[in-house]
């Protein structure tokens, strides 16, 4: 069975796994957006608690996926919890960092005068600071975005969803007439999910960055 | 150590009508008043800013100027609290708002920038509506405001209001900022260094408008400056800050480039007095003669008439819109074989009224015949300024300066007298206040 015949009887276990491989990533992303965004308005004012926070983040980044997950089961259980948790957790870095480097770049100026117009702090923050650091926070969910991709494939190996599965039945059967096609699959599949999510960014991109700031 | 600066009673400052307080709607302006403002930063030895005491009357600009560091952008700061004093009280409009929520105070009292501050992310019209917004204004009440700003600060509210900052020049930013500062109506309105981050011609441009606009709305303005030229030109008082904000001199520009009460502020005043006193005076102040004037609509004849009869030997011609087009000599005429469009050389300079005379004796300098037209409304023609008459006004300003400075010098010495007694007296009181 060559990979084209492999597709057209298998596509609709593909199609599913796809879906929530994208649902996956995409809602742990929406967490560590907020969480990471969160953690950049609290840190990024002070200099000690900014760097306690990138190098927090950057040390789980340094975690091999497969130990963190593996350490994960005993504590959650396995399925969905521990990928949730652990693609949350990765995702963190690029976001945080890119928030606190944002909102430190807004220029000084900008905000003494937001200040001396009369604006309270917390319509300082999102009339300007959050607005005018959204690019580079954009970009830090992006980044983001493309590595939780690829991370995702190893929740398979705690039973978790998405097209993990497909690589992980590859290589376990490794020398049946499937196997490759099935590792292929997989891997194509998350190419083509990761390009696509990235250009949803792109279109994201320009409906949310104001003109005025917009490169 | 304390000063009191009401020396020089203002000679020419626009008294506008004391505002209600620094709440009322269609707001002119507010008594500024700073007692005994002091600001220390921890970890150095000496104030920032030391017991500055002021009273700045309502409608009246006054420019805070200095040499870099010596404190008069903190004490501009402490007015509107983006810097809180350690000590002392602040009065607007006669309310004390030395502890009142700093965020309710900015919102009454305007706040203009260098390099203008203007949010990148929101269009101009955005940025103006921001304050009235803030403090609740209606959507309509909002929108026509923002064009009757954009109006005032003279950029075409069609053209401008969907734009964002980065698509205005240096001066448009500006101009946006001021117009944001003065959206929701304070009475009070602080300006820090506001042009000093454009070029000198626009910079130029700025003030002129800022001196129109203040003679339309008669806010009162604090301006901080480095540069004593602007200072000159733009304000009705002008406070001289030596380090830790002393005062040295608050007074009138005229009697400050007349009669400066030390060295420090003679050499900040710098060389060139005489000539920086005709930035202080204005065409409108001095006669503009009456010229001969033809249009290019009377037929040839009445021109050649006048030409031949006139007392002067020359006129001046005026295109249809009445404004200053050429100066016709006698025979100018004749050796253009009666062609308008070619006799005669072309007015290449005009001044304003509200042109100063150093700006008239510029024009006049450079004009080979040694006059320029001045114009009004829409450029069209009103009268002929020349050497004779700058002249005549200079030495009438320079004597009547004398006289002034006399008078001044007297009042002054009388008010140190009383000063020094007080910090006498008030060395050890303050000191247990501090304490």
């Amino acid at each position: 069975m060559n990979f084209w015949d492999y597709l057209g009887t298998r596509h609709q276990q593909l199609l599913t796994d796809a879906f929530q491989h994208a649902s996956a990533v995409f809602q742990c992303m929406v967490v560590a957006t907020v969480i990471g965004v969160v953690i950049g308005v609290f840190t990024y004012r002070s200099e000690w608690a900014g760097s306690l926070a990138t190098t927090t983040t950057s040390t789980i980044l340094t975690i091999p996926s497969l130990a963190m997950i593996g350490l994960l089961i005993p504590i959650v259980g396995l399925g969905v919890a521990p990928t949730v948790i652990a693609l949350t957790l990765y995702g963190l870095l690029p976001i945080v960092r890119n928030s606190i480097v944002g909102l430190r770049g807004v220029d000084p100026s900008l905000v003494d005068a937001a200040k001396g117009i009369g604006m309270s702090r917390t319509a300082r923050l999102f009339r300007v600071e959050l607005p005018l650091a959204w690019p580079p926070i954009l970009t830090g969910i992006r980044v983001s975005t493309q590595m939780l991709m690829g991370i995702a494939a190893i929740a398979a190996y705690a039973s978790g969803p998405g097209l993990g599965n497909e690589i992980f039945r590859g290589i376990g059967s490794l020398g049946s007439k499937n196997a490759l096609n099935q590792v292929l699959a997989g891997t194509l599949g998350i190419v083509v999910l990761a390009l696509l999510f990235d250009a949803a960014y792109v279109l994201i991109g320009r409906l949310t960055i104001p003109r005025g700031i917009r490169a | 150590m304390s000063e009191t600066a009401t020396s020089g009673t203002s000679g020419t400052s626009a008294t506008a009508a004391p505002a209600g307080g620094a709440g009322s709607a269609t707001a002119t302006g507010a008594t500024i008043e700073l007692e005994d403002l002091t600001k220390r930063y921890p970890g150095s030895p000496n104030p920032a800013v030391d017991d500055v005491n002021m009273e700045i009357k309502a409608g009246e600009l006054v420019i805070f100027v200095g040499p870099s560091g010596c404190g008069k952008s903190t004490t501009l700061k402490m007015i509107n609290r983006l810097i809180e004093p350690t000590s002392g009280r602040i009065r607007i409009g006669g309310e004390d708002v030395t502890d009142m929520d700093p965020v309710k105070l900015r919102r009454k009292v305007g706040y203009a920038i260098q390099s203008s501050g203007l949010f990148p992310h929101m269009t101009v019209a955005q940025n103006i509506a921001l304050v009235p917004k803030l403090v609740g204004w209606s959507k309509s009440r909002i929108k026509d405001r923002v064009e009757e700003m954009l109006d005032l600060v003279g950029l075409d509210p069609g053209e401008f209001r969907g734009r964002y900052p980065r698509q205005l020049s240096g001066g448009q930013q500006q101009r946006v900022g001021v117009a944001r500062a003065l959206a929701a109506d304070p009475p009070v309105l602080l300006m820090d260094e506001p042009f000093g981050a454009v070029d000198p011609i626009t910079r130029d441009h700025l003030q002129d408008e800022l001196i129109r606009l203040q003679h339309e709305l008669h806010k009162t303005i604090v301006f901080v400056t480095h540069d004593f030229d602007e200072a000159i030109k733009l304000g009705d008082r002008i406070a001289v800050l030596r380090e830790r904000s002393h005062i040295a001199q608050f007074d009138t520009p005229e009697a400050i480039l007349t009669n400066p009460a030390d060295d420090f502020v003679s050499g900040f005043v710098g060389a060139g007095a005489a000539l920086k006193r005709l930035n202080l005076t204005r065409v409108r102040d001095v006669e503009v003669r009456d010229y001969p004037t033809v249009t290019v609509d009377d037929p040839l004849q009445d021109i050649f008439n006048k030409l031949r009869h006139g007392h002067t030997n020359e006129i001046l011609l005026l295109d249809k819109r009445h404004r200053p087009y050429k100066w016709l000599r006698r025979g100018d005429l004749m050796r253009a074989r009666g062609s308008l469009a070619r006799a005669g050389t072309l007015v290449h300079d005009t001044v304003t009224r509200d042109a100063t005379l150093r700006d008239a004796l510029e024009a006049v300098l450079t004009d080979n015949a040694g006059r320029v037209a001045v114009t009004g409304r829409r450029g069209a023609y009103e009268g002929v300024v020349d050497m004779e008459t700058l002249m005549n006004s200079v030495h009438e300003l320079l004597e009547a300066d004398r006289l002034d400075a006399l008078e001044h010098q007297h009042d002054l010495e009388e008010q140190r007298a009383e000063q020094t007694h007080r910090a006498q007296e008030g060395a050890d009181a303050t000191g247990e206040e501090r304490a």
